[in-house]
């Protein structure tokens, strides 16, 4: 596979012995205007790599927080022709990798070919979506793959130990491993659980294991750091920009939020 | 005529009939979903399982139900004879009990102390209410605050039969947001809760698993008309939403290439897209909840509200069996609007002394428009497939009897 942004980070971090910082946000949240300009807040703020939602009308796996960040998002216009451009926007300022997430439908609507190849073309680095088990997404995979999309496999703490050889084989870029039964959505304690299910995926790849679900604190983000390649925290930056949607300060407000959670990640590392 | 299908054959392993089924859940679910095929298939070839449904079916829930001459309908229509599946007698006072009971049976097998459910008319909920009741599980059930509102008797069954009721207040607050909801609650617990879905929609195994349960009501039907008129229907007609119910009385005549198999959608207030639940009349495939079949949705692939009169049908979403038929050929799918279901509604009162269910109301309304063309030799079978006491208060706003 040809090199890709996500496997130049990991690299990258590997080799000062740091972890990535995963950050989540929803394009078009609060405007498709302002989602660039939200990217790169989170870089500056030492986000390793992107995950940017596309939003769907019906979102079965998110928790109330992705839920009406999907709604702000539907409401002002946002769609997945529209996401691509934004992406395209980052690119002439930033290398930060960028993780589509979302879910079958949209890109099923957009079609699965002309998709991979206009994502790849805007700039995108890699593809997540919640609702499509490898067992139906085969055809998909192949053009991620030959298009150098990274394709992004979920394992859960419900996956038995049966599946997840060829689960974590179909999965390019880095595994995220659900940290917990459950939909996304910030929460007081971290699940129990958490190593024993890294090194269990461990047992079967040598890609970057990342995890999230549930993590929306410094003190929780150092911990996970402990063991896992990345944290992944989604939910608690969609507060802030829930919260302050409208305030002209908002990308420094993101900024702010998000910069102790990235040092917390990288362990004071500087990079 | 079209091609007989091969019933027993589908779906295959991947849950598939055809292009359309399938498993798009998330990962959480894959292990638990497997699980249940796997204690499916087993249940199903386990005798001491059939024996103990087919016992509750007697003597809990009240089959065989009858099949009943609408000789007055007949009369008035003047065209087909017209008979009706009656499943509005069933404990309940709908079809859905049949799947509910069937997969309380498998909860209990897999050692589950609580269920959940969607519902959308609040039949299903009851039905899992009733069926949590009597096996003592906990039971939440997931409703749209819309919902709630116009079907305000069933609410109160629920929690007389012990069910926790949680209003659903995201997007249009009907079934399609309680079906959300009820995924995002099992995800959360799913090692100690079973999904009773309502529907023959949603992840494999589901459209199987629930047409199955549901099969006993084609196969009664079918014995039963060969019994009073010594030969098959010419055409059986039954309301989709999900799905079931027709699914249910289809199946059983799948190799009967003279029988015509009609499934009624909701038209609501016309196909003009958000004010109808017709899926197959201003739908396009996609994958909505676990499955890819006909649903209502934009050109971004972002869902389209849906409205229909009646609570049941009204879903973005049909189930891919009914895909898979509708491609075949074997099974014609059309709709009845708001207005003609209402109508459909107020003449069966007035000259059967039935009052239908506003779901089955839309079946009701196809015959009605459809046995005045037939001969009087002609037979047309009308899936029942449930009773119209809640719905008493919604049809009086509608005609302005309040």
């Amino acid at each position: 596979m040809a090199s890709n942004r996500i496997d130049e980070r990991f690299a990258a971090l590997r080799a000062s012995g740091s972890r990535a910082f995963v950050a989540y946000l929803t394009a078009g949240d609060p405007t498709p205007d302002a989602t660039p300009g939200l990217v790169m807040a989170l870089e500056r703020a030492g986000c390793d790599i992107i995950e940017l939602g596309v939003p769907f009308s019906d979102p079965i796996a998110d928790g109330p927080t992705i839920q009406q960040a999907f709604q702000r998002a539907l409401e002002s216009g946002t769609h997945m022709a529209r996401v691509l451009e934004i992406i395209a926007e980052v690119r002439r300022c930033s290398r930060v990798p960028i993780v589509i997430f979302s879910y079958y439908n949209p890109v099923m609507r957009y079609g699965d070919q002309a998709f991979v190849a206009d994502a790849a073309a805007a700039g995108a680095d890699g593809l997540l979506l919640l609702d499509m088990p490898p067992e139906e997404a085969g055809g998909l995979i192949g053009e991620c793959d030959r298009a150098g999309l990274r394709w992004v496999t979920l394992v859960a703490p419900t996956t038995p130990a049966e599946r997840l050889p060829a689960l974590v084989g179909r999965s390019s870029g880095f595994v995220y491993f659900v940290s917990r039964e459950g939909v996304t959505g910030a929460r007081e304690s971290l699940s129990s659980g958490i190593a024993a299910g890294v090194a269990r995926i461990r047992e079967h790849t040598r890609a970057p294991v990342c995890v999230g679900f549930g993590i929306s604190t410094e003190g929780q983000v150092r911990e996970v750091a402990a063991d896992a390649d990345g944290v992944v925290v989604g939910s608690a930056i969609v507060g802030q920009i829930a919260a302050h949607g409208g305030a002209s300060d908002l990308c420094e407000r993101v900024e702010a939020f998000a910069r102790p959670l990235a040092a917390a990640a990288h362990g004071g590392a500087v990079r | 005529m079209s091609a007989t299908i091969d019933a027993a054959a589908l779906p295959d392993a991947r849950g598939y009939f055809g292009p359309y089924g399938g498993m798009y859940v998330p990962e959480t679910l894959m292990a638990p979903l497997r699980q249940l095929a796997a204690e499916y298939a087993r249940a199903k070839a386990d005798p001491a399982f059939q024996r103990e449904l087919a016992d509750l079916m007697r003597d809990y829930t009240g089959r065989p139900t009858p099949l009943y001459f609408a000789e007055g309908l007949t009369r008035e229509l003047g065209g087909a004879r017209i008979y009706l599946k009656r499943e509005d007698l069933l404990h309940t006072g709908a079809h859905k009990i049949n799947n509910a009971l069937g997969q309380a049976l498998l909860a209990r097998r897999m050692g589950k102390r609580r269920v959940i459910a969607e519902t959308g008319a609040g039949q299903h909920g009851v039905a899992t209410a009733t069926v949590a009741a009597k096996f003592g599980f906990q039971c939440t059930i997931y409703m749209g605050e819309v919902d709630m509102d116009r079907q305000a008797l069933n609410v109160a069954r629920m929690r007389f039969l012990g069910a926790e009721v949680v209003p659903v207040t995201a997007g249009q607050r009907t079934l399609k947001e309680a079906v959300n909801e009820a995924m995002r609650d099992w995800v959360t617990r799913v090692r100690d809760t079973h999904y009773i879905l309502g529907t023959a929609y949603g992840s494999h195994p589901y459209p199987a698993m629930v047409r199955d349960f549901h099969r006993v009501i084609g196969i009664e039907a079918r014995a039963q008309i060969l019994d009073k008129e010594g030969r098959l229907p010419n055409l059986v007609c039954a309301c989709v939403g999900g799905g079931s119910n027709a699914i249910g009385i289809f199946s059983a005549f799948l190799d009967d290439p003279g029988v015509r198999l009609v499934g009624v959608e909701a038209g609501g207030r016309g196909i003009i897209p958000g004010q109808h639940a017709s899926r197959f009349h201003g739908g396009s495939l996609g994958v909505l909840q676990g499955t890819r079949s006909f649903i209502l949705q934009d050109e971004h692939g972002q869902i389209l509200n849906t409205h229909s009169v009646s609570a049941g049908l009204d879903y973005a979403a049909v189930g891919p069996e009914h895909a898979y038929l509708r491609d075949s050929g074997r099974a014609e799918y059309t709709f009845a609007t708001d207005d003609e279901a209402i109508d459909a509604f107020q003449r069966l009162a007035k000259i059967e002394g039935i009052i239908p269910a506003l779901e089955s109301a839309h079946a009701v309304a196809h015959a009605i428009k459809t046995a005045p063309s037939m001969t009087g030799n002609q037979i047309l079978m009308i899936n029942l497939s449930g009773r119209g006491d809640k719905d008493v208060q919604q049809a009086a706003t509608f005609v302005g009897l309040t």
